[in-house]
Order: C-alpha cells, then structure tokens, then sequence
C-alpha cells in the first residue's frame, strides 16, 4: 500500500532524478556545444572538431540517452514506492 | 520517366494512402476526435508525434538554414531536439496524467481561473496560425516547382486532403495518417542523403560521411574541404561560429522551452492509455525525431559543398537544368554584374583588405549569385544528379511534413474553439453531439483560412515565428511547469507572470521587427539578444514576477493543490492519501 511518505518520497526521488538529467542536458547543449564549443574546437577526432560534433550530433545523441535513461530510471523508481498503474 | 511523371505517381500514391487510412478511422464521439479515444500505442503514438513536431520548415528549411549558417545552425538542431527533452521529463507524463484534452484546459482548471483559459485560448490559437501559415506556404513551394501546378490550385489540392481528414476523423484520423507520413518522410530524406553520402564519401551512413574523406581522390575531410572551400569566397569557416555564444545560448533556450510549449505537440500526449505510456511514447518520438535530425547537418554540408562545386565560377551559358527551373520560380537568381559570363558566388561584405584586394584583381564585381536557403533540400538531389524518382520522393516527403503539422496545428484551433470556448466558457450544457458538430466547424473555418494564407502569404511569416516561439515561451512553459512543480503557485502570481512575459515579449520583437527594424542589430539589442532570443528573457521574467505576485496573495484552494498532488505520481488516488511537501 502507498502511504503518504512513500508518495512523498517517490517524489523526492523523481525531483532528485530530474535534476541530474538536467544538468547533463544542459552541460552537453549550453556548455559542449554553445560556450565550450571553441575550446572543444581544438580536439579533432573522425574528421569532426568536437566543438562542431556536440552542437550538430553529439548533443542530439545524448538527449535519447537521456529520456531513455528516464523511462527506465522512473518505471522502476514507480515500483519501488509502489504508486506504479495497475 | 521524366521527373514530373514521377512526383505525381508517388505524391498520388501517398495521398491516397492518407485518404485511405482517414476513412478506416473516423471519429465517433468528442473523445475519439480530440484524443483519438486515448487508446493508441507508444510506438505510433511516437511516430505520431514526430511527424506532428517536424514540420515543413524542419524537412525542407532546417538543412538549408544550416547549410548557409555552418554551426551557428546548430541552434536548431539542440534547440528542437533539447525542447524535447524538457517536453519528455518536465510536463507529458504530469499532462497525461492530468488527463483533460487541452493546455487551456490545464491552465484553466489548475489556476481555478476563466481569465487564464481565455489567455491560454488565444495564445494556442495564434501560435497555431502562425504555424499554419508556414506550412500552407512549403505546401505552394513543393507544388508549384514539382507538379507545375499554379501555386492557388497547389494549395487547394493541399488544403482539401487535410480537410478531409481532419475534419472527418479528428485526432483518431489524424493519428494514424501521421503513422504514414512519418514512414513516408523520413524514407524520402534518408534516401537523396544516403546517395549524397555514398558518391561524396564513399559511405552509406549520412552521420559519418559528414566527418568522412572526400571520393575525390584528394583523401581531404569534407568538413576541412568545406572550411577551405568557404575561405577562399571570403565567408567565415563552415564549423566556426559567427554569432556571439550569448545570443546563440539565448536562442537555443527560447527554442527548447517554446517548442516544449507548443500546444499541438503537448496534446499528442493524451492520446496514450497511461503515463508509462506517455513516458515511452516521448522516448519513441525523439528517437524517431533524431534519425531525421542528426541526417540534417550532413545533408547540409553536403549540399554546401555540392553547390560551392557547382556554381563557383560556372558559365552561365553551360548550367545544368535544375538552375533554370528554380530561376522561374524567383527562388535562385543570378545576376552577371562584371559580365564576363560566368557565375562569381562569394562573400562581397567581407571587410578584410587583403580578401578584397583578392577580389579586384580576380575581376570580381560583386557578388553575382543570390539562393534562397529553402531550396537547398527540394533542389539536392538535382543539384547531385540523382535519379528522377528520388526528386519525386522527396516533393513527396516534403508534402508528408507540412500536411501532418498542418493537421495537428488544425486540430489544436479546432478544439480551442469547441472545447474550451464554447463548452467551457460559453455553453456548458452543450451536448455531446453539438460540441463535436462544433469542433468539425471549427476545424472547417480554420483550415478555409490556412487556405487563404496559403495562397496571400503575408510577407511577415518569418517575423512571426520568432513570435511563435516566444509568445509559448514566455507564456504556456512557465505556467505549466510552476502548476506541476509549485503545489503554491496560485492564480495571482500565474496569471500575473504570464501577462508580463507575454507583453514584455511581444513589445520587444514588435519594437525591432517592425518599428525600428533598421536598428534591429546586436548594438541596440538588450544583453545583445536578439528578437529571436528574447523569449528567453521573457521566460525568465515569467517566473521572477510570478514568485513574487504568489507571495503576497493568498493560497490555492486546496482542492487546487490536491490536483497538484495527484499529478505527481503515476496511480490514481483518493483525496484521503496526500502528502504535505511542495
């Protein structure tokens, strides 16, 4: 049975979880690909400078990951609080 | 067979698929029109979604734009895809789970309040028609340079297919006509970009012949190729940036939070039985969405360079057919300022003495070549020499693009007016029937006005999509996300937020778009964010300005907050179990 503070704690879990796909979000988007993007410019690696690759591919890559991640991450944490669907 | 008889056998082809498929699935009753019944599996709901999110301007447009911008393209590319992370993790699963039809109808009901589902009414509908617009007119580019046919009857052939089904079978024919165009346009952009891949790099994967060695026999990269390439016409290196990083950050966030706001991509969400659902559902579609995506920036460079090869100092008198065609329709113009006969395509605002000297000594006088970016896609695969039935696929594809989004986009007004105009404010008692016959008419009067832009396209299309963007950034993003992770956040201070985000938004890109547009330059600009950006200012203000209103009014009633609640976790449970945190 759900109580209360499992559902509170399934939130917490959610929110805690939420944070750190942002925060790769937007280091990989914002950092890699925007203001990192010359600095990263002096790597080259397949015939890409890595500055170019993480705002034309790489970023891209990295966000399915992300969501997949989640799904995984989140229908599992549901479980776990029991407050899953029936 | 010639590539006329071509596009028409295979957009024939597709066109009856649709109708077929719309036929099958008609819709019965408001639920099955609005929410397809709420029934439809992850993966086509998926599908669904990325033929509804990846419009005209993401299939024929968005390689274009890149191509003629190297990486400052790239805030489209994470711009649109990042959006969608927001979109995924941050609003479909609590939406889904809200489980009414529309976002008015979240902002309405969440913020206990009629001001807020009027505001959130007409901000859905106008950032409808300005994507509506915008699709009607890559329905007339496609018809009018592919089938020959004049661009009013290209729209009207256009228009009527989307009535047909949109207005018969609403999201439930909507839905699995989607399916079908999702197949239908992402084989028409892998096919030309799989041929460009293999003929310029030697390999079949789009994604890694950008970073490959040219076929040429130089054994050059094609992206070192394309930097030297660009140099010597005096235009900054394809994969350096031009744009200043903060205008390019603060485009790239309005992009992500408006496309996260946009509400005919919100509602595709209901469609789903479940929240699992609508979690996998939203992995389906950006994978779905990243296949097309990641394609685009290679296609780009190579198309880049093609035309580079193609036109750079070519004689007029030799060029190949594909350039003639496109000159009737305005889109490719060429100019012999020097007269010398043949085709001088550089950068002839470049300041730098040494590349103008360059210039002066070469003859040049002036850059001779003018294309339009939204060519780029449409004209690859002729500009590449590829087979006459590649061309028609892809006029095919680009239709498959701008019809589904038009579609949902149409469905969206429809059912702002039915569902949350008539029947939430005006007529509560309407009934079942009355309020689907409603949606069919307004489906019908919105689609009879696409037609009408289609063919009058206001010339300030591509100054209202920034409005677009900025309107859902600055206002539908911040509501939404404070009504689902703010248990506190009450009318006063959503309400509040929204209008100043809104005003502050739209003052801005008014002011540099249209009453001073010659000082719309990085100088006069606030932060030096540009118009396109600025949402991402208003964004932030939403959220300073709601905090602070919430603060100083009182609560929501707690029936408010036991919404909130139980949008949080994913089983449905009775007021009695809440918990107290928020």
């Amino acid at each position: 049975m759900a109580t209360p503070e499992n559902r509170r704690a399934h939130w917490r879990a959610n929110l805690r979880l939420l944070a750190t796909l942002l925060v790769i979000w937007a280091f990989v988007s914002f950092g890699c690909g925007i203001f990192l993007a010359d600095t990263l410019d002096q790597v080259e690696f397949a015939g890409f400078k890595l500055g170019f690759w993480m705002a034309q591919q790489g970023s891209i890559y990295v966000f399915v990951g992300i969501i997949a991640y989640y799904v995984w991450r989140m229908n599992k944490l549901d479980r776990e609080f029991d407050v899953h669907e029936d | 067979m010639s590539v006329q008889t071509w596009t028409y056998l295979i957009v024939g082809l597709t066109f009856a698929l649709y109708l077929y498929i719309a036929y099958r699935s008609r819709a019965g009753s408001t639920k099955e029109f609005y929410v397809s019944g709420g029934g439809v599996k992850p993966i086509h709901n998926g599908m669904a979604t990325a033929a509804d999110w990846m419009s005209a301007a993401s299939f024929i447009s968005m390689a274009g734009i890149i191509s003629f911008a190297g990486r400052d393209g790239g805030v489209y590319l994470m711009g649109w895809t990042g959006g969608y992370v927001l979109l995924a993790l941050l609003l479909a699963p609590y939406l889904r789970k809200f489980g009414k039809f529309t976002v008015p109808d979240f902002v309405g009901d969440r913020y206990y309040s009629q001001v807020a589902r009027i505001v959130a009414v007409l901000c859905a509908i106008v950032v409808s028609f300005t994507y509506v617009a915008g699709q009607m007119q890559g329905v007339g580019i496609v018809f009018s340079r592919f089938l020959e046919v004049p661009l009013t009857q290209g729209v009207l052939i256009g228009t009527g297919i989307v009535f047909f089904y949109a207005v018969l079978g609403g999201m439930k024919g909507i839905t699995y006509t989607q399916v079908a165009q999702y197949c239908v346009l992402i084989f028409a952009f892998l096919v030309p970009a799989i041929f460009l891949a293999v003929m310029m790099t030697g390999t079949p994967i789009p994604q890694l012949g950008f970073g490959g060695t040219m076929t040429d026999g130089s054994g050059e990269y094609l992206l070192d190729k394309l930097d030297n390439l660009h140099v010597d016409l005096g235009f900054a290196a394809y994969t350096s940036g031009v744009k200043p990083a903060i205008d390019v950050a603060a485009i790239t966030m309005a992009l992500m939070v408006g496309t996260a706001g946009l509400p005919h991509v919100i509602v595709r969400f209901y469609t789903v039985p479940n929240v699992t659902g609508a979690r996998i559902s939203a992995f389906w579609a950006l994978l779905f969405i990243a296949i097309l995506y990641t394609t685009a920036p290679a296609v780009a460079a190579f198309a880049r360079t093609n035309l580079i090869n193609t036109v750079d100092q070519a004689s007029y008198a030799e060029i190949p057919d594909w350039f003639k065609k496109w000159e009737i329709t305005g889109l490719v113009a060429f100019e012999d300022k020097n007269g010398d006969g043949l085709i001088q395509y550089y950068n002839d605002a470049n300041t730098d003495p040494q590349f103008q000297a360059k210039a002066r000594e070469a003859g040049w006088a002036g850059n001779e070549l003018t294309v339009n970016r939204d060519i780029m896609v449409l004209a690859n695969p002729e500009i590449a020499q590829l087979p006459n039935w590649v061309v028609g696929l892809v006029a095919a594809g680009g239709l498959a693009a701008a019809l589904s989004t038009a579609a949902g986009l149409l469905l969206v007004i429809s059912t702002a007016f039915a569902h949350d105009l008539v029947k939430r404010c005006l007529k509560p008692d309407i009934s079942e029937k009355g309020e689907l016959l409603c949606a069919r008419i307004g489906a019908a009067a919105a689609v009879t006005v696409a037609a009408y832009f289609g063919i009058n396209p206001p010339g300030f299309v591509a100054q209202v999509v920034a409005f677009a963007f900025g309107l859902a950034a600055a206002s539908f993003f911040p509501a939404i996300l404070m009504g689902i992770f703010q248990k506190k956040m009450n009318r006063e201070g959503a309400v509040a937020g929204m209008l100043i985000g809104i005003i502050f938004t739209a003052s801005y890109i008014i002011y540099f778009k249209f009453v001073v547009p010659d000082k719309n330059s990085t100088e006069h600009w606030l932060f030096g964010i540009s118009p396109e950006g600025i949402g991402t200012i208003g964004m932030i203000l939403n959220f300073i300005v709601a905090q602070i209103v919430m603060r100083f009014t009182p609560e929501p009633p707690t029936e408010v907050q036991e919404i909130v609640e139980n949008i949080r976790t994913p089983r449905q449970f009775t007021a009695a179990s809440k918990t107290t945190d928020g």
